[in-house]
C-alpha cells in the first residue's frame, strides 16, 4: 500500500501519512503539538472547540482562513504551518473566548496543575483579560458517588457527550439548550449509572467533571505516580496509581492500545478506596482460647508452621483467591506441594469438575483482546459480560457496530447498549440449547435439544458465516463456569465452536485465573502446566470431604465461594486454619485460627497473566497497610523456616523467573483433550419439583474482598443487594409481588454432587424481598452471590427454596 | 419597468388572489409542462444542468453559488439514495420572500424541486419550512396533496421508471436551521448545529447520502429556466447575475414589499418601486442582503445596482436579497445591537468563538447604550469580531462579525460620541 | 464511528401502545413514515409538537420520555432537541401565546414599543405568563414576514403591521 502513501510538510518538516487522514493525526505521530481540547483519536470529530486552527496551503494557494488541523485532511503536497503569526493569532483568540465565561479558580479545583486549559493557556501569555461583562455561571448537578462536577468550568467540547454516545452505549449526558445557554449534563439530573462512566474525568480537558472520592484530597502537584495492572478482571488493564505518602490517591489509565486503549473501568479506577478501609487487616493475629491476640510476625509465623504442619499432608487443603499474583500462587504451590499436599486450587466458583482431565493446558481468550473488535460472529455463553469484564464488553459492542452478530445464551437477558440476539434458559436447558445449535449446523450432538426456532437458526448461521470467513468465536463466561454441568456446557461449546469453525476462548473470570494454570496452583497443574502424578482435591472436593486443616489466601471465605455456606462449614468442622488475608471480616474470627496480614493490590510486586495470556509485572507502589507483609516475603520465610528447598528468591523477580523458565514454550491453546467425549457427560439432575434454579451472578461491585470494601462504588446503582429476581409470572405462580419478603432456602444435599458434610445438614436461610424481572428465564430466579445476606446462601448455581414470610 | 417584473417565481402574481396557488392556476402559466416533457422525454440530465449553468442562477439562499454548478457535484452514477432538500427556512431578518413563494406559487417549487431531484438522481425530496410558517405550509401541503393526485408525485410517473417523493418537514424556532448542515442534522432529529466540511453535502448529506440542498427561491427558478432556456434568464440579468431575483424591501420605506425584479436593477429604482423612504426622512444606510451583511451608507447604495458584483463592489453583499433602509435619525449603536441580540440568542452553541464572542458582543453593545461605554470598547468589538469571523464551523460566525465590523467603519463617530456623552448622537440632533 | 451519522436508536424496551394517546400515535407514525426506517428519530420535532399542542402548548419530562420510548430515542436526545428549538415551551404556558418580532425590520417598524405596551398593559415581561393564565408573552426573532413589520404571531396566526390599538383588540378577542 505504499503508493497510497502522501507526503505533506508540517512546520517545514516532511510527513507522510494516509490520505484522509487528518492533521492532527499527523502532527501527533510526528510530535508536533497542537493544542486541543475537543479532539480525542477514540472519538468522533467535533471540531468545535477552535483550538487546533493552524495556517494551511495547499499547491501553493494558502487556504483563506485558518483551518482546524483535526478536521481537515492531509493532502499530497499540502504545507501546515501550526505555529505561524496567523495560527497562534487564532488560537490565542480561541483560547481567550474560552477564558472569559471560565471562572479561573484553579487554585481551589481539582484539575489545577492538570488542566488542558490551563497548560495550554500559560503559553499564550495573553494580557489581563478584556472581558469586563458578567460571567456565566452553571448550576451543578449530581451525578451520583462517582464524578463530581463543577459545570461552570466547562468548556463545551462535548467528549463527554460523545463517550457516552460512542464508547459507553448509553447518552445520560447531553448538551441542552443553544448559544451561551448550552449546558452539558443530564437535563433531568440523574445518576449516571455506566460501568465506564469515570473515564469521562479523564476525557475531560478541565476540572468540570472529577473524581468525587478524590475531591479536594490531594493537590497534582503533590503526587507520585506509579505503573500497576488493575486486579478485578481478566483485562489487566494497565494503570497509573497516583500516590500521595504511602496512600493511593487516585487511579488514572495508561493507554495500551492492546489491552484497554486508553480506558478503565469504575472497578478499576475507584477500588483504590478499599486499601484504606478501617476492615484491613494490619496486624497478625492469633486466636487463643477463642480469643484473638495480636502478636508479632514471628510468633505468628511459627503457628501458622505448627497449624500447617500438623493436619498432615492429605488432610491439607489450601484455597486461593484467583485474584493471588502469579508468585505469590507459584510460593503457597511449592509450599503446600513440599509439604506433601496436591489439595490446592483457586477455582473458587466452580462446581463442576468433572472435565478437569480434558483440560487445556493454557486456556485463555482464544484471540487477543484487540482482535475481539474484529469478530464477525460472537456467542457468549453463560456470561453476564458487562459485569464481569466491562471492557471486553466494551470491545464486543465496537465489533456489534461495525455490523457483527454477538449471540448470547444465558438464565437471564442482559441489559445491553448495542443489538444482539440473545437465548434465554435456566440451566438445565442450556445444554440443549446448545445441541440445538449444532443441530442447526447439521452435527446432531447426543443428548435433549429445545424445539429449534428462528432464532437458533439465525445465530447458528451467522456463526457459522463468521467462522468461515476466519472472525467467528465461541466464549464461555463466569456463569458458564459456574454451573454444576460446566464440564458439559464447555464440551458442548467446544464442539459446536468446531462445526461453526468458530475459534473457542475463556472469560478467565479473576485477573489471574489463568496465572494459577502456569503457576501450577491447582489440584492437577504444575508450574508449567505439567500434571501432578495424582491430581489432588479441587476446590469443591476440599469442602464435601472436608480436610482437618485449611490454608486461605486472599479471600473471604462466606463470600468469595460456589457455595458459602458449605465452604463455612468445612471451615468450622477444621481443626486448624490458617488465613493470609487482606482484610478482617466475621467469617475469617469466625473459622480462623492464625490470621496474617499480607499486602493488597498496589502493595506488592507482582505478575498477573490476563485473559489473552499477556503476562504483566507490576512493582508495589505503596507500602502495605499497617504491618502487613508482601505475600511473597511472607510464603519465602515460611519455606526457609521450614528449610524447604526453593524458597531463596531475593526479589519478587526471581520468583516470576522461575515461573517463566517452567513455562518456556509454552502458547495458550484451547484444545480440550477429549471434547466429543466430554458431550455425553450426564447432566447433573433438574431440581426438583417446587424448587427453583438460583442464578448467583455476581455483581460487578461485588467481585473481590476489595471491590467489596471500597465505599464510593458501593453506593452506586451498580452495586447490587441481596434480592430475588423473579419473571413476573414465575412470581405469580408463587404467589409473589413486587417487594414480598420471602425466605430463601438452599438445603443441604439439595446439590446432587455434594457429599455429606457433617454440621451442614441444616437448611440454610436468608431473607431477601422480591423483585420482578422479565429478563429472567422460567425456572429459575437471580439471586446476587457475593452481596451482604448472601453468606447464608448455598450454591450459587443450584436448586432454591422461597417461602413468602408470613404466609 | 412593470414588464419584467414578476417573470419567474412570482408569475401567477397577476392571478386572482384567491386561486393563484391551485394547480390550476399554475398551470394555465405553463406550469408543470417541464417536469411532464421530462416524464415523457427522460433527457439526459447533464443537458438540463447545462442548461442551468447557462442562466448564471446563484444560490438565492444568501451564498450565492452557481446552482448548476452545485448539481453537477452530486454523484450521480453511485447507487446510493440521493436527497434533493429545499431549504424554506427563511429566518434571516429582513428576508420574507420564500414564504410568499409558497403562499402564491407553490407548485412552481414543487415542480423546481422535481426537475432538481432528477437531475441529481434523486427520487426523494423534502422541504424544510420554518415551523412558524403556518399559513405557507398549509398551502405547500395543499398543493403537494393537488400534485400527487395529478400524478405529478410519487411511483413511475407517467408510466415512466421515474419516481419523485416529496415531503415537508417542519421546523421548530431555529435560524440556524437555515444553514444547510444544521438544517440536515435537524432534518435527522436532532439539534440544527451546522457540520463541519468536508465532506460536504454532495458526498455525505442527509442520513449520510449525497444531498443536494437548495434555497426556495433557487429551486422555484428551475422551471422557468427550462421554460424559457437558460439564455433567457440570463439576460434578465447581467453576465454572472442571471435573472431576475425577489428583494424584500423593509425598514423605512412608505411602501415595504417584495419585488421580483432583474439582478441589476439602480438601487435607486428599487427604493422607488418601495416608495421611497418613509416619513420624508433622507436616506441613512442599506443593509443590501440581510441581516448578515456589511452595511452600506446610504449615499453609496444610490449609485449602486442590485446585482451580486456590483453590491460586493460596493463593500457587502446581495446575500438572500433583503434589502434594510435605515433612514436618517436611526441610533446606529442601536441597530447594530439588535442585530447582535440577534446572533448571540441564535448561535446554536457548539464552537467556541461563536458561542462565546457573540455574547460578548451583544453585552458590550448594551453597556454602551446604557452609557457605561469606554474608549476601549470600540477596538474590543473590533477586534472580538476579529476573531469570531473565519474561525467558526458554519457562516453564523462571520454574519455576527460582518455587521460589526462594517457598523464601526461606516458609523464609529456615533459610538464615540455615545462612549463620551453616555447617550446617542441621534438624540442630540 | 459518530453518532453524528448513524441513528441514535436505543432499544426502549416499553409497550407502545401504552405510549401518548391513540390518536397523537397514529399522527405520528403519519410522520415517521416520511422517513427511511432505521430514521424513525426524524419524525422527534413533528412529534413534540403534535404532543406539545395536544397538552395545551408546553412539554412535560414525562412526555418527553414518552416521545422518545414512542421513537426508540435516548431520552437525552429528546431534550437535546426540545431545549434547542424555541417553538418548545418546557414549562406550563397561558392559554395564548403571543410572540413579538423585534429583530430589525421589525424593530425599525416599531416593534420595541409594541413590545412595552404589551408590557405594561398586561403586566407581564417578555418570557412571562399573565397572572389570568390567558396569554404567554413572547420576543421572537426574525418571523420571515419582515414587509409586514411589525409582525406577531398569535398561537398560529400571524398578525401584519400590528399597532398598539390593534394588538389590544386582537388579544381582547382571544378567549
Ligand atoms: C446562519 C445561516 C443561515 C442561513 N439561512 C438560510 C435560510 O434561511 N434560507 C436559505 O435558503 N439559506 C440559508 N443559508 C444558506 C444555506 O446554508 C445554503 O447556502 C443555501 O440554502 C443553499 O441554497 P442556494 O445555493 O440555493 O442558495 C444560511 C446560511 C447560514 C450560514
Ligand atoms: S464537561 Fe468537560 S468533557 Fe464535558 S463538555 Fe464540558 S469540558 Fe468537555
Ligand atoms: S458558528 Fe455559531 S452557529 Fe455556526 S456552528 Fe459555530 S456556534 Fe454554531
Ligand atoms: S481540536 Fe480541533 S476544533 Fe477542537
Ligand atoms: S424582522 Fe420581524 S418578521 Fe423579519
Amino acid at each position: 500500500m505504499s503508493d497510497d502513501k502522501i507526503t505533506l510538510e508540517i512546520d517545514g518538516r516532511l510527513c507522510t501519512a494516509v490520505p484522509g487522514e487528518m492533521i492532527i493525526a499527523v502532527a501527533d505521530r510526528e510530535g508536533i503539538a497542537i493544542p486541543r481540547f475537543c479532539y480525542h483519536e477514540k472519538l468522533s470529530i467535533a471540531a468545535n472547540c477552535r483550538m487546533c486552527l493552524v495556517e494551511a496551503e495547499q499547491g501553493g494557494r494558502p487556504f483563506p482562513k485558518p483551518v482546524p488541523a483535526c478536521a481537515t485532511p492531509v493532502n499530497d503536497g499540502m504545507k501546515v504551518l501550526t505555529r505561524s503569526k496567523k495560527a497562534l493569532d487564532a488560537q490565542r483568540g480561541t483560547m481567550e473566548f474560552l477564558l472569559i465565561n471560565h471562572p479561573l479558580d484553579c487554585p481551589i479545583c481539582d484539575q489545577g496543575g492538570e488542566c488542558e486549559l490551563q497548560d495550554v493557556s500559560m503559553g499564550y501569555g495573553e494580557d489581563v483579560s478584556r472581558f469586563s461583562e458578567r460571567k456565566r455561571v452553571v448550576k451543578d448537578e449530581d451525578l451520583g458517588p462517582l464524578i463530581a462536577t463543577e459545570m461552570t468550568r466547562c468548556i463545551h467540547c462535548t467528549r463527554c457527550v460523545r463517550f457516552g454516545a460512542e464508547i459507553a452505549g448509553l447518552r445520560e449526558l447531553g448538551a441542552t439548550g443553544r448559544g451561551e445557554d448550552m449546558r452539558i449534563g443530564t437535563f433531568v439530573e440523574r445518576t449516571v449509572a455506566h460501568e465506564l462512566s469515570g473515564n469521562i474525568i479523564d476525557l475531560c480537558p478541565v476540572g468540570a467533571l472529577t473524581s468525587k472520592p478524590y475531591r479536594f484530597t490531594a493537590r497534582a502537584w503533590e503526587l507520585t505516580s506509579e505503573e500497576s495492572i488493575a486486579p478485578h478482571d481478566s483485562v489487566g488493564s494497565n494503570l497509573r496509581l497516583h500516590i500521595r505518602g504511602s496512600q493511593v490517591m487516585r487511579v488514572h489509565p495508561r493507554d495500551n492500545e492492546a489491552v484497554n486503549e486508553c480506558w478503565i473501568s469504575d472497578r478499576d479506577r475507584f477500588s483504590y478506596e478499599g486499601l484504606s478501609s478501617p476492615e484491613r487487616l494490619t496486624e497478625p493475629l492469633l486466636k487463643r482460647n477463642g480469643q484473638w491476640q495480636t502478636v508479632d510476625w514471628q510468633e505468628a509465623l511459627h503457628a501458622a508452621l505448627e497449624a500447617l504442619q500438623a493436619p498432615g499432608p492429605d488432610q491439607l487443603g489450601c484455597l486461593i483467591s484467583p485474584t493471588a499474583t502469579l508468585e505469590e500462587q507459584y510460593l503457597l504451590q511449592r509450599l503446600v506441594r513440599t509439604l506433601g499436599s496436591d489439595h490446592i486450587d483457586t477455582r473458587l466458583r466452580q462446581q463442576d469438575f468433572r472435565g478437569d482431565a480434558a483440560d487445556p493446558t493454557f486456556p485463555w481468550l482464544g484471540l487477543p483482546i484487540a482482535e475481539l473488535e474484529q469478530q464477525q460472529g460472537v456467542l457468549l455463553i453463560g456470561s453476564d459480560l458487562r459485569q464481569e469484564q466491562p471492557l471486553l464488553a466494551h470491545r464486543l459492542r465496537m465489533a456489534a457496530l461495525d455490523g457483527a452478530t454477538i449471540a448470547l445464551l444465558n438464565p437471564y437477558a442482559l441489559a445491553l447498549n448495542h443489538a444482539s440476539l440473545q437465548l434465554v434458559a435456566a440451566p438445565p436447558a442450556l445444554a440443549s440449547e446448545l445441541r440445538a445449535l449444532s443441530q442447526v449446523l447439521g452435527k446432531p450432538v447426543q443428548g435433549a435439544t429445545v424445539e429449534i426456532s428462528d432464532r437458533h437458526r439465525q445465530i447458528a448461521t451467522a456463526l457459522q458465516a463468521a467462522g468461515k470467513a476466519g472472525q467467528g468465536l465461541v466464549l464461555l463466561g463466569a456463569l458458564a463456569e459456574a454451573d454444576p454441568d460446566y464440564s458439559l456446557i464447555r464440551a458442548l461449546a467446544a464442539a459446536l465452536a468446531e462445526t461453526a469453525e468458530c475459534r473457542l476462548g475463556f472469560l478467565a473470570a479473576a485477573a489471574n485465573s489463568i496465572g494459577s494454570r502456569l503457576a501450577g496452583s491447582l489440584p492437577h497443574r504444575l508450574p508449567g502446566g505439567a500434571a501432578p502424578k495424582r491430581p489432588g482435591l479441587d476446590a469443591q472436593a476440599m469442602l464435601t470431604d472436608p480436610r482437618q486443616g485449611y490454608l486461605l489466601w486472599g479471600l473471604e471465605p462466606d463470600r468469595d465461594f460456589a457455595d458459602p455456606s458449605l465452604a463455612m462449614a468445612a471451615l468450622r468442622s477444621a481443626k486448624q486454619v490458617v488465613a493470609c488475608s487482606h482484610f478482617k471480616s466475621a467469617a475469617l474470627d469466625e473459622v480462623a485460627d492464625v490470621l496474617l496480614p499480607i499486602s493488597a493490590f498496589a502493595e506488592t510486586a507482582g505478575t498477573f497473566v490476563n485473559a489473552e495470556g499477556r503476562w504483566q509485572r507490576f512493582q508495589g507502589a505503596v507500602a502495605p497497610a499497617g504491618d502487613a507483609r508482601p505475600g511473597w516475603k511472607v510464603l519465602r520465610v515460611l519455606g526457609t523456616m521450614l528449610e524447604f528447598d526453593g524458597f531463596g528468591q531475593n526479589n519478587a523477580r526471581e520468583v516470576h523467573d522461575e515461573v517463566a523458565h517452567a513455562c518456556s514454550g509454552l502458547a495458550p491453546d484451547n484444545r480440550l483433550s477429549d471434547a466429543r467425549a466430554l458431550t455425553a457427560i450426564t447432566e447433573r439432575s433438574a431440581p426438583s419439583a417446587g424448587a427453583l434454579t438460583r442464578i448467583g451472578n455476581l455483581p460487578i461491585y461485588a467481585s473481590d474482598a476489595l471491590v467489596r470494601h471500597a465505599p464510593a462504588l458501593q453506593r452506586t446503582p451498580l452495586a447490587e443487594s441481596l434480592a430475588v429476581y423473579l419473571h413476573p409470572q414465575q412470581a405469580a405462580d408463587l404467589g409473589l409481588t413486587e417487594g414480598d419478603q420471602v425466605r430463601l432456602i438452599q438445603g443441604a444435599g439439595s446439590h446432587s454432587g455434594s457429599g455429606s458434610v457433617g454440621d451442614n445438614a441444616a437448611a440454610k436461610e436468608a431473607r431477601a424481598p422480591v423483585v420482578l424481572d422479565d429478563r429472567i428465564a422460567l425456572g429459575c430466579t437471580r439471586i446476587p452471590a457475593g452481596v451482604d445476606g448472601s453468606e447464608a446462601l448455598g450454591p450459587i448455581i443450584g436448586p432454591v427454596r422461597i417461602e413468602k414470610i408470613g404466609a | 419597468m412593470a414588464e419584467n417584473q414578476n417573470t419567474v417565481c412570482f408569475r401567477t402574481m397577476h392571478l386572482d388572489a384567491r386561486v393563484r396557488h391551485t394547480l390550476e392556476s399554475y398551470r394555465s402559466v405553463g406550469g408543470y409542462r417541464q417536469w411532464e416533457r421530462i416524464l415523457r422525454e427522460k433527457p439526459d440530465p447533464d443537458q438540463l444542468i447545462n442548461e442551468v449553468k447557462t442562466s448564471a442562477l446563484r444560490g438565492r439562499g444568501g451564498a450565492g453559488f452557481p446552482t448548476g454548478l452545485k448539481w453537477s457535484f452530486m454523484p450521480r452514477s453511485k447507487p446510493d439514495q440521493k436527497y434533493i432538500v429545499c431549504n424554506s427556512d427563511e429566518g434571516e431578518p429582513g428576508t420574507c420572500k420564500d414564504r410568499d413563494i409558497m403562499r402564491y406559487n407553490p407548485h412552481q417549487l414543487i415542480e423546481g424541486m422535481a426537475i432538481a431531484g432528477y437531475c441529481i438522481g434523486a427520487t426523494i425530496g423534502y422541504n424544510y419550512i420554518r415551523g412558524e410558517f403556518y399559513e405557507p405550509i398549509a398551502r405547500f401541503d395543499e398543493a403537494l396533496e393537488e400534485a400527487y393526485a395529478a400524478g405529478l408525485l410519487g411511483k413511475e410517473l407517467l408510466g415512466s421508471s421515474i419516481d419523485f417523493d416529496l415531503y415537508t418537514h417542519l421546523g421548530a424556532g431555529a435560524y440556524i436551521c437555515g444553514e444547510e448542515t444544521a438544517l440536515l442534522e435537524s432534518l435527522e432529529g436532532k439539534k440544527g448545529q451546522p457540520r463541519f466540511k468536508p465532506p460536504f453535502p454532495a458526498q455525505a448529506g442527509l442520513y449520510g447520502k449525497p444531498t443536494t440542498i437548495n434555497n426556495t427561491e433557487s429551486l422555484a427558478s428551475v422551471p422557468v429556466i427550462l421554460e424559457k432556456g437558460g439564455q433567457w434568464f440570463l439576460e434578465q440579468g447581467r453576465p454572472n447575475n442571471g435573472g431576475p431575483k425577489l428583494f424584500s424591501v423593509t425598514g423605512h420605506v412608505a411602501r415595504p414589499d417584495n419585488f421580483e425584479i432583474p439582478l441589476g436593477t439602480p438601487f435607486r429604482d428599487l427604493l422607488e418601486m418601495a416608495g421611497g423612504v418613509s416619513g420624508g426622512r433622507a436616506l441613512k444606510a442599506v443593509i443590501p442582503g440581510g441581516s448578515s451583511v456589511p452595511v452600506v451608507p446610504g449615499d453609496v447604495m444610490l449609485t449602486t445596482d442590485m446585482d451580486y458584483d456590483s453590491i460586493t463592489k460596493a463593500g457587502s453583499m446581495l446575500g438572500s436579497g433583503a434589502v434594510i433602509v435605515i433612514a436618517e435619525g436611526t441610533c446606529m449603536v442601536k441597530v447594530l445591537a439588535n442585530l447582535a441580540h440577534f446572533y448571540a440568542h441564535e448561535s446554536c452553541g457548539q464552537c467556541t468563538p461563536c458561542r462565546e464572542g457573540t455574547g460578548w458582543l451583544a453585552r458590550v453593545l448594551d453597556r454602551m447604550l446604557a452609557g457605561q461605554g469606554r474608549t476601549q470598547d470600540l477596538d474590543l468589538l473590533d477586534n472580538v469580531a476579529g476573531r469570531i469571523g473565519g474561525r467558526t464551523i458554519c457562516a453564523l460566525g462571520d454574519a455576527a462579525a460582518m455587521p460589526v465590523q462594517s457598523f464601526l467603519k461606516h458609523y464609529r463617530f456615533e459610538f464615540e460620541y455615545l462612549v463620551e456623552h453616555g447617550r446617542p448622537l441621534v438624540e442630540a440632533a | 464511528m459518530s453518532f453524528r451519522n448513524t441513528p441514535l436508536a436505543v432499544i426502549q424496551d416499553v409497550d407502545k401502545e401504552t405510549l401518548l394517546t391513540p390518536e397523537l400515535r397514529a399522527e405520528i407514525d403519519k410522520h415517521v413514515a416520511k422517513y427511511p426506517p432505521e430514521w424513525k428519530q426524524s419524525a422527534v420535532m413533528p412529534a413534540l409538537t403534535l404532543v406539545q399542542d395536544h397538552n395545551g402548548g408546553w412539554l412535560s419530562r414525562e412526555l418527553m420520555d414518552q416521545v422518545a420510548a414512542y421513537l426508540d430515542m435516548p431520552e437525552t436526545a429528546v431534550y437535546e432537541v426540545a431545549t434547542f428549538y424555541a417553538m418548545y415551551d418546557l414549562e406550563p404556558v397561558g392559554r395564548h401565546k403571543v410572540c413579538v418580532c423585534n429583530s430589525i425590520s421589525c424593530m425599525l417598524g416599531g416593534a420595541e414599543e409594541l413590545m412595552h405596551h404589551i408590557e405594561k398593559k398586561h403586566n407581564v415581561a417578555p418570557g412571562g405568563t399573565t397572572a389570568d393564565g390567558k396569554l404567554t408573552f413572547k420576543e421572537f426573532e426574525c418571523l420571515g414576514a419582515c414587509r409586514h413589520a411589525p409582525v406577531v404571531m398569535v398561537d398560529k396566526a400571524y398578525h401584519e403591521c400590528v399597532t398598539p390599538d390593534a394588538i389590544d383588540k386582537i388579544i381582547d378577542d382571544l378567549d
